[in-house]
């Protein structure tokens, strides 16, 4: 029986041996298979004597045990070590870039734009666009600017000569909702406009969002109230406005709004004012009974002021180096 | 409107404060554009030029003698209008210029210098620079030029908006400031004119609804050598206005500072009295500036016997003007309305001082005023003989001002802040508004020269503006609250722009309006109307299509070493009648940005026909699209495509036509897309298909079609064979080469078949799959590849 203590320990040692899958394999044939030395053993219980026949099986199968436990345990060590290897073999430079197409981007006046229509919208304002080729009534007569009236000379109009114009506002589109809808009505109105003027400051064409609400009981504190919210949510900073009295024929009271900037000069960034009795007839309503504001935001000045773009006509460039900055 | 902060001072009887003023004009609604302070550097003193010698060593240099009140100092000097007797800036040694230049003793040319003789602008006066500052021989040596000249002084720059005409003088804006600072102005008033003579010159007025008061004065005998003041120059420098003659100065003068603009006729240069018509054709006219112009019929014109002489309201004529020979002149100060104005100034390019005052409207009730203001300058200034003021006058046609009701609880409502009654009183007293209280508010009768008091909201805005915008509260509005429409039939814009920009393009925003020669590249969409009044060719015509505008955006990248663009536009395309909203964009380049990952391959279709069809998924009707070969000349014929929604035409896509890329400097793959926004995003609402729980069945086949048939061609053949059963195709190869016979090529479909309510049978799919095989070899010619 010290044969048999014998045998495991060569056994086990041939087992813990085997340095891959195959040659453990091979180790297991040669120990546990049809013709192993292991089952060899067994065979040879029938020589011996009946009543040393169950201590000897007993004895040979608790060797038997212990190699094929040492083989599992060996074939595990083994697999775990072939993935390790497999797993070091994989590692890649995670610092390397993604594969993936680069991420596009939205135009800052989009984006401007985007923040004003959610601010309004969130107070129930409705968004409305028109046409930018307009005709002389919308665009001036009905807004209360008569033919040769010297405020025209504020717009540099751009003419089709046929009647039609290059809207200079995007207020046409405030006089063709009140028409449709009626009143009481609350919208912001953006869209391209035209004006022909190009210098440092002037492009021919920018973008506005103007704004109306027209209501039984709007007044000229409801005007101020909602252009200082609008200024410190779309900057999302305390705000100092300075209300100050202009002129614009389709509004009376007038007011151009400034605001004050971090080295304490104003800044004047809209304008805005009560609608004017005029615009109303001329759309059939009573001014008596309905009344109400409206302003107009220039987008461009918005997103260069909350992006710090310093100058205008970069707006219009569609220079991916700018663009590119907005992903 | 510029003018002198001194001007303004006489004209309020006080000094002010100037930071404040300005501030409180602004908040009045005289938007401030800037000051500007002048001074004179201490040490220039007033000379006279006592002897003038030519340089001994330079032709352009002269030496002069110039008494400086305590010693006769030798300067050189290189101004052509020096000359002995003349009053002149002299800076002493020592002196430090405006401009940071010391005056030192120095030689020029041999000869010692000691001081300066300065021009304005080396004193920063103002921008003349052809000669040295003439100033009168009158004034006393010695006196410091700061003391001649009022200095220091600044000059301020008010913005006036078009309602507000009368704050074009200094009158005017003295009136605002006095408002401002609690009370009404003082007006200094104008002495009565001498009259010592009667001349018998008039006019005549033919329309006195276009002008309801002319007024002339004869001025006989004035002296020619007469110089006008220095006090006179320095107000209109100041004002922008150069002096050039004692009566011309006058009357700009008296403009300055009434708001009423005046004309000077040299008398003995007309012909016959005035007579002031419209113009007639035939009618000619040399202005002032010697421009000839052929009047419209609708102009005012001042004629005499021999013609128009004047363009009435803008600018006079060159033949009646007078010069350093006249000795009778005629003032003019009329009241040419602004309807009779309105466009006129525009419509000859001439928009004068003048122009600008009768456009928006001069006071009808200062014409005396102007006239005898005129006439006492003149006569101080030149001497002269005066008549009396020829009136002309049609009070039934003079610009009256109605009375305005003010009621109290409209006022309160419009501001949403009660204005006590006793300050809108207060305010309306300020203003020289005349009121009356009535049972619910006032009655106002608004001053002759406020054109822009017409209506209830215009005494609202005044009240509002005297009161202080800043002092009306900001508060809430309350108002009803309607649910607003939410339509999910349309997909909304921002959603895809996010897509185009989550599929890697730049959003690029371009002029509407482009050259036409550009515009001639595209056929994509024809040009929409040009502009009558463009700021450039380049500017002129109304894009019908946006990809040139890309195109250009996509070369000036290129051109900045970018090696790949992705751009996309959303924005209108005009036609003839009409306008639409489109999307567009373009790929240039690289597919993908370099990387270690990829290769350098170029765009090509299949990149951009990959976002196209992320777009159209968007409308959830995929099926209802389809692309079919185009034949845009801007494009490549093999690589391009019209994009079908259910037959009608909703966008085109393709690689560049290498004309075009070449034309626009693009020298990389190209493609691009264009897409009718309303058409491809009109969206169908989801209706959910019903799940099949049966397994599906795959089987892949391989045919042999000629190379000119379409995928989509053979897709549709079997998608009509395959019936219901046939839940889906997959093109997954395509092959040409060896084994397939050229001209040929082979395409692998895989096939999905499924029933919803069982398992399909062998049988039914082979079914199936043989009336595909042949209906294929029926539609296409297709051959079953072996």
């Amino acid at each position: 029986m010290q044969d048999l203590d014998a045998l495991q320990q060569t056994a086990i040692a041939r087992v813990d041996a085997a340095a891959d899958v195959a040659s453990l394999e091979a180790v297991r044939v040669a120990l546990l298979g049809k013709k192993g030395e292991l089952t060899a053993l067994l065979k040879m219980l029938g020589q011996l004597d009946p009543s040393e026949r169950p201590a000897a099986g007993q004895r040979i199968n608790a060797v038997k045990q212990a190699v094929a436990a040492a083989i599992d345990a060996r074939a595990d060590a083994l697999k775990a070590a072939a993935i390790d290897a497999r797993l070091d073999a994989e590692r890649i430079d995670i610092t390397l870039p993604g594969r993936a197409t680069r991420q596009g981007s939205l135009h800052p006046v989009t984006l401007a734009r985007r923040r004003i229509e959610a601010i309004f919208a969130g107070a129930g304002f409705g968004i409305r666009q028109g046409p930018e080729i307009e005709d002389d009534f919308h665009n001036f007569t009905a807004l209360n600017i008569p033919e040769n009236h010297p405020a025209r000379a504020m717009h540099d109009t751009f003419y089709f000569g046929d009647g039609r114009l290059l809207r200079t506002h995007t207020s046409p589109t405030q006089i063709r909702s009140m028409r449709d809808e009626g009143v009481p009505i609350r919208i912001v109105c953006p869209g391209r406009v035209y004006r022909c003027d190009s210098d440092q400051t002037h492009t021919p064409m920018f973008h506005q969002v103007e704004g109306l609400v027209i209501d039984r009981d709007i007044s000229f504190a409801n005007l101020k109230s909602v252009l200082h919210e609008f200024v410190e949510r779309f900057f999302e900073r305390e705000a100092e406005l300075r209300f100050r009295p202009s002129y614009f024929p389709f509004t009376e009271p007038s007011a151009e709004v400034d605001v004050l900037m971090d080295d304490g000069r104003w800044l004047e960034i809209l304008g805005s004012g009560m609608v004017h009795p005029n615009v109303l007839k001329n759309v059939g309503v009573d001014p008596e009974q309905y009344g109400g504001y409206a302003f107009g935001i220039g987008i461009e000045r918005m997103a260069m002021l909350r992006y710090g773009i310093p100058d205008l006509r970069m707006l219009f460039e569609n220079d991916l180096k700018l663009l590119e900055q907005f992903r | 409107m510029k003018f002198s902060r001194r001007w303004l001072e006489h004209w309020l009887g006080r000094d002010i404060e100037l930071g404040p003023v300005l501030e409180r004009l602004t908040l009045a609604g005289l938007e401030v554009d800037g000051s500007e302070a002048i001074s004179a550097a201490d040490g220039v003193v007033v000379g006279r030029v006592t002897d003038v010698a030519q340089h001994p060593d330079a032709d352009r240099l002269s030496v002069a003698q110039v008494d400086d009140g305590e010693a006769t100092l030798e300067i050189v000097c290189g101004a052509p209008n020096v000359r002995a007797g003349m009053g002149v800036a002299v800076a002493r040694i020592g002196t430090v210029l405006p401009g940071g230049l010391k005056i030192r003793k120095s030689k020029l040319r041999g000869v010692a210098s000691h001081g300066m003789l300065c021009s304005a602008r080396e004193l920063e006066l103002g921008e003349e620079h052809d000669g040295i500052l003439e100033l009168p021989a009158t004034i006393e040596p010695g006196t410091p030029l700061a003391e001649a000249l009022e200095l220091p002084d600044d000059v301020i720059d008010v913005d006036l908006t078009p309602n507000r005409g009368d704050c074009f003088s200094v009158l005017g804006i003295a009136r605002e400031v006095a408002t401002f600072m609690g009370d009404q102005l003082d007006e200094p008033p104008v002495s009565e004119v001498p009259e010592t003579a009667q001349h018998d010159f008039t006019a005549r007025v033919d329309d006195s609804v276009r002008v309801p008061r002319f007024t002339l004065r004869v001025i006989q005998d004035i002296d020619t050598a007469a110089a006008t003041p220095l006090w006179m120059v320095e107000r209109l420098r100041r004002s922008g206005i150069r002096a050039i003659h004692p009566v011309v100065d006058i009357t700009n003068y008296v403009m300055l500072e009434y708001g009423q603009p005046m004309h000077a006729y040299d008398l003995d240069k007309l012909a016959g009295n005035i007579h002031v018509r419209l113009a007639q054709s035939g009618d000619k006219l040399t202005l002032l500036d010697e421009r000839e112009i052929e009047p419209d019929s609708d102009t005012l014109l001042i004629c005499d016997d021999s013609g128009p002489i004047g363009l009435a309201g803008i600018m006079g004529g060159a033949s009646t003007g007078v010069d350093e020979h006249t000795r009778h002149i005629v003032f003019e100060a009329a009241l040419f309305t602004p309807a009779a104005m309105a466009g006129q100034a525009r419509r000859y390019g001439l928009h004068t001082d003048a122009s600008l005052r009768f456009e928006r409207g001069v006071d009808p009730a200062g014409h005396a005023r102007a006239q005898a203001r005129a006439a006492n300058l003149l006569l101080d200034i030149a001497g002269g003989n005066a008549s009396p003021m020829v009136d002309l006058v049609d009070a039934a046609h003079l610009p009256a001002r109605s009375e305005v009701t003010l009621r109290q609880a409209r006022l309160d409502k419009l501001l949403g802040h009660k204005v006590a009654a006793d300050t809108v009183d207060n305010i309306f007293t300020r203003l020289g508004f005349k009121t009356t209280q009535t049972h619910d508010g006032w009655q106002v009768a608004p001053p002759s020269y406020r054109y822009d008091i017409a209506i209830e909201e215009d005494l609202i805005e005044e009240v509002a503006r005297v009161y202080g915008y800043d002092r009306i509260p900001a508060r809430r509005a309350y108002s009803e609250v309607a649910l607003a429409p939410d339509s999910e039939g349309r997909i909304a814009e921002g959603r895809v722009r996010d897509t185009l920009a989550a599929r890697g393009y730049n959003e690029a925003i371009c002029y509407s309006f482009i050259d036409p020669e550009q515009h001639a590249r595209w056929d994509t969409g024809a040009p929409g109307p040009t502009l009558a009044n463009p700021l450039s060719r380049e500017l002129s015509v109304m894009r019908g299509t946006m990809l040139p505008g890309l195109a250009a955006a996509t070369a000036h990248n290129l051109a900045r070493q970018r090696d790949r663009v992705r751009l996309f536009e959303m924005g209108h395309v005009f036609e003839t009648d009409g306008e639409r909203l489109v999307l567009a964009g373009i790929a240039a380049g690289r597919r993908l940005p370099e990387q270690w990952a990829a290769g350098a391959d170029g765009v090509d279709f299949f990149d951009i026909k990959a976002d196209i069809e992320a777009l159209l998924a968007l409308s959830g009707a995929v099926h209802e699209f389809s692309f079919v070969r185009a034949s845009s000349s801007a494009l490549h014929p093999g690589q391009s495509a019209e994009i079908h929604r259910n037959g009608a035409r909703v966008g085109v896509i393709g690689a560049l036509h290498p004309r075009v890329a070449q034309a626009s400097d693009i020298d990389v793959p190209c493609v691009v897309f264009e897409l009718d926004f309303e058409g491809v995003f009109a969206a169908n609402v989801t209706r959910t298909a019903p799940i099949s729980r049966f397994p599906s069945v795959r089987r892949d086949l391989a045919v042999l079609v000629d190379d000119a048939v379409d995928a989509q061609a053979l897709s549709a053949s079997a998608a009509d064979a395959g019936g219901a059963l046939l839940q889906s195709i997959r093109v997954f190869d395509i092959y040409r080469g060896r084994g397939v016979e050229p001209g040929l090529k082979s395409v692998a479909l895989g096939l999905i078949l499924q029933d919803s309510s069982r398992t399909l049978t062998d049988i039914e799919t082979d079914a199936t799959v043989a009336a595909i095989v042949q209906a294929l070899q029926r539609d296409h010619g297709a051959k079953l590849r072996e």
